[in-house]
């Protein structure tokens, strides 16, 4: 076979890795170049460089070591019984890629992952390489991002995590069954093991540097995982059940969401369709409310239907207030600040601006529309001094009123 | 003088500032108006170039002229001029905003705080939320200067890289966005060029310079060809969502990015990209077979997978339903397919021998392939057999889970890693797997082992072992079939 060029190595592995949803590069520790041999900063927070048509935004050099890979999981483009082509990097070519576009700026750093060539041992030792070159040799200082391999003895993965910001761990599937029917070479308890493991170093690290400044961070950034949403069975309520357990027993930053979508060789075990986009679109705002408006997942359950998943013309908030009207209409003069965030259209800077000017004023239907985004949103669900909504909270068809009509943008 | 006074007289002042993002000296001229008891209503700010705000352009031209001149002069025990530090951060960056009306807003407020420090906490006043909003559009664009500056290296003549940028920011940001450059790439020498200025870093000091044009920056990067390609690669055409790019990267950034260019081909072709991935996938809906004739019938007429399309016929299943025995092999050879029955070439006979050895019948068994076709390519006059890839085997696996339910057989004997992988739906090594009973979903076991095929290719002493083996398997299936039929 003809050598492959840089370029088309590069158009393998980065198509290869797109089916990784993260590519955040905030929540990091503080670091610029400054009196340092090479570049890089990051200052807390994440910039995107570029958005691509899919509407995510680009941070990272995002690529796999290689796409080659001993596993057979259905889902991933990369597994072993694929016909895709494949090619592997050396870790210097992806150390140069990765300067050579940061200089120019179009990246915040490099989100390193492999397929798993020999064994999983082998192939961290692979992506640590990476991340210790760019540390040690090029002092570069720019978010980091390795995936680590939960199969990988974990002297390794710890020597992962004092190179990079973040690590991450994919539970890949929302179900044990479905990871034992998709990815039969994974095992739920292991990949569990290794995120537990990772968070006890985590929180290790956290605890010397309060005590020894020079103690080393370890993945400053914490740690994420991903799940595949839609190819198996798994409903709306028991994804955000697992994703609430996973934030709860590992502190994880963050859990991300992939619909799964079509593949080019897709497995025969598959679903060829994929699921509406807007599935993980509820999923992720389910995931909002979890962390930062103190719903519980029993409160996302409740907005679900009878079959456990949220309804996809409105978002799982007005979901979850058209079922329990009688908690509104809420005084925005007088509630607190937990029920002013169950109020579908106030996020939580608006529920900030009202807590910090009601103390000033007594707020007007008026008020309320210069510090939201949309009034009409919020106004079935909330009284003023001169606004009540009387009827509308009780009228069978709020929902019609409410949703809004969607529409898909194609070609322009 | 005070406030009253000021009215009374008419008196009017005009502050020049020295440059736009100035905001240090905004801050010490509206110190010394705050003192002098000027109302907000008897000032204006001009800009560099500028004829100040609203008020200068309604005739009051002559009074302005003398400027700064006018400005009254600090009392004699100044009052303590007093800010939150909420005004002092949401000022710094409305300061910078290019609305020319911004300097007078932020002294009306300024004015206001004195009488009520809190007063940036009312969110919902008109003014302190017009200043919020000024700030966020600066900061917006701040961080959009961050994302979106794109050096393109030139080599000077002393040898060294210089990374030079051309951008276009919205707001009077380059000054104060310097800091961001100069912390990321402190030890690289670079400039950023815009309309309003420029700056450049030559690892140890910043430098000002004059407004740029776009000619003035270098016109292309070869490093750019490898960010376009990592750019459309790591793009999924699965998931067109055009909206949430325009959002956050609007169409007037575009001209300034390299990536930019290739959107409009790369939406046009994402439909297209999709639509071919789930037809190469497709597989025709149909009704579960009744009967092993239909299963025949069926697979003689399935175009699921390219194989069907080698001009080749499906190759059924052999045997009877209620067999307590289904032996699948992988796919028929040249002589099964002109025969039309599977296992009758070589491979076939050699089956025979060793079926007739274990003890076991071959009439009393179901015996079909986990692929129907003939999978080959052409040597010469001769039709070469190719192994079926997995997503072949996986696409033929109805068929064969269809003959399965009909048979309903005690054991299964696959024989090969193509076998073994269209029950089970993932490939397994044979040797690992070999001489043990692997139970199925509806309680059948399976017994895997290798190919005949596997001895035809071996010669002498491996060969002799790999055929005692291969007896030992069909003994060990001979057992457990006599043990559960009794």
């Amino acid at each position: 076979m003809a050598q492959q060029s840089l370029r088309q190595r590069l158009e393998i592995l980065a198509d290869a890795a797109k089916y990784d949803a993260s590519c955040a590069s905030s929540g990091t520790a503080k670091k610029n170049s400054l009196g340092g041999k090479g570049v890089g900063s990051t200052e807390g927070m994440g910039i995107c460089h570029a958005y691509a048509p899919d509407g995510r935004c680009i941070s990272l050099l995002k690529i796999l070591l290689t796409n080659h890979c001993i596993f057979d999981c259905h889902y991933c483009i990369n597994r072993k019984s694929a016909n895709t082509p494949r090619a592997r990097f050396t870790p210097q070519e992806v150390v140069d890629l990765t300067l050579n576009f940061y200089r120019r700026n179009y990246i915040e750093g490099l989100f390193l992952s492999s397929g798993i060539v020999r064994n999983a041992n082998h192939t961290m030792e692979q992506l640590v390489e990476v991340a210790r070159i760019l540390r040690e040799e090029h002092d570069f200082r720019g978010y980091i991002h390795l995936k680590t391999i939960p199969e990988a003895e974990p002297e390794i993965i710890h020597q992962a995590g004092l190179y990079a910001d973040r690590v991450s761990i994919n539970v890949e599937l929302p179900t044990t069954a479905g990871l034992t029917r998709l990815a039969p070479d994974k095992n739920a308890g292991q990949i569990e093991g290794a995120i537990a493991r990772t968070k006890a170093r985590i929180v290790e690290a956290r605890d010397e540097r309060k005590r020894f400044r020079h103690a080393p961070r370890f993945a400053p950034a914490g740690q994420s995982t991903q799940m595949i949403v839609g190819a198996d069975g798994a409903s709306d309520s028991a994804i955000i059940g697992k994703a609430s357990r996973l934030y709860g027993d590992f502190g994880l930053r963050r859990v991300y969401y992939s619909a799964f979508s079509p593949i080019p060789d897709a497995s025969a075990v598959l679903p060829l369709k994929r699921p509406p986009l807007l599935r993980e679109h509820r999923l992720y705002q389910s995931d909002w409310l979890m962390r930062f408006y103190g719903f519980a997942p029993q409160d996302v359950a409740d907005a679900a239907g009878a079959d456990g998943n949220l309804p996809l013309d409105i978002d799982p908030k007005l979901a979850w207030a058209l079922k329990f009207r009688a908690s509104f209409p809420v005084d925005v003069n007088r509630a607190p600040r937990e029920m002013l965030l169950r109020v579908p259209g106030l996020g939580t800077k608006a529920v900030a601006r009202i807590l910090a000017s009601r103390r000033h004023r007594t707020l007007r239907l008026d008020d309320v529309a210069r510090l939201t985004a949309s009034v009409a949103k919020v106004r079935p669900f909330i009284c003023t001094v001169d606004w009540r909504p009387t009827f509308l909270t009780d009228r069978a068809d709020l929902r019609g009123l409410l949703v809004t009509k969607s529409e898909q943008l194609e070609l322009f | 003088m005070t406030a009253m006074q000021h009215v009374s007289l008419g008196a009017h002042y005009a502050v020049h500032l020295p440059a736009p993002d100035d905001f240090a000296f905004w801050c010490e001229r509206a110190r010394g108006l705050v003192q002098g008891d000027v109302p907000p209503d008897r000032v204006s700010w001009i800009e560099p170039g500028g004829t100040g705000d609203l008020f200068a352009s309604e005739g009051h031209q002559g009074s302005l002229a003398r400027g700064e001149k006018r400005l009254p002069p600090p009392p004699a025990d100044p009052r303590p001029v007093r800010a939150s530090q909420r005004f002092l951060t949401v000022a710094r960056s409305a300061a910078l905003h290019s609305e020319r009306t911004r300097f007078g807003l932020l002294y009306r407020l300024l004015w206001r705080l004195q009488s009520n420090p809190r007063l940036m906490e009312d969110t919902a006043d008109p003014e302190v939320r017009r200043c919020e909003e000024l700030a966020k559009a600066v900061r917006r664009d701040a961080h959009k200067m961050h994302a979106f500056v794109r050096f393109r290296e030139v080599i000077e003549e002393d040898g060294t890289p210089h990374f030079v940028a051309w951008f276009e920011p919205d707001h009077h940001i380059l000054r104060a966005e310097a800091g961001f450059f100069i912390r990321r790439f402190a030890n690289m020498r670079w400039s950023i060029l815009t309309p309003r200025g420029s700056i450049h870093w030559d690892g140890e000091t910043m430098r000002e310079g004059p407004p740029a044009r776009r000619e003035d920056a270098p016109q292309g990067d070869p490093v750019e060809a490898l960010w376009r390609s990592y750019y459309a690669s790591i793009f999924n055409p699965a998931r067109l969502k055009v909206g949430a790019m325009l959002s956050e990267m609007p169409k007037k950034y575009w001209k300034n990015l390299p990536e930019a260019e290739l959107i409009p081909q790369l939406i046009a072709g994402a439909q297209a990209r999709e639509t071919a991935m789930v037809t190469a996938g497709a597989r025709a809906e149909r009704a579960r077979p009744a009967s092993l004739a239909e299963v025949a019938q069926g697979a003689g007429a399935c175009r699921d997978c390219g194989i069907a399309d080698c001009g080749t016929r499906a190759v059924a299943g052999e045997g009877l339903p209620g067999a307590p025995l289904m032996i699948i092999g992988e796919q028929p050879g040249d002589e099964e397919d002109q025969a039309g029955r599977p296992f009758v070439g070589p491979a076939g006979q050699l089956l025979d021998d060793h079926l007739a050895r274990a003890g076991i019948e071959r009439e009393a068994a179901y015996v079909t392939n986990a692929v129907k076709h003939f999978k080959f390519t052409w040597k010469g006059k001769h039709r070469l057999h190719q192994s079926p890839g997995a997503k072949e085997i996986d696409t033929c696996r109805w068929w064969l889970e269809a003959e399965r339910s009909l048979v309903r057989p005690r054991i299964v004997l696959a024989l090969g890693a193509s076998a073994a992988r269209g029950l089970l739906g993932r490939t397994v090594s044979v040797t690992r797997e070999r001489g043990r009973a692997i139970r199925l979903d509806d309680g059948a076991e399976l017994w895997v082992t290798v190919h005949p095929s596997y001895l035809l290719r071996l010669d002498g002493a491996a060969r002799a072992e790999q055929a005692a083996l291969f007896s030992a398997d069909l003994a060990a299936v001979q057992a457990r079939l006599a043990a559960l039929t009794g």
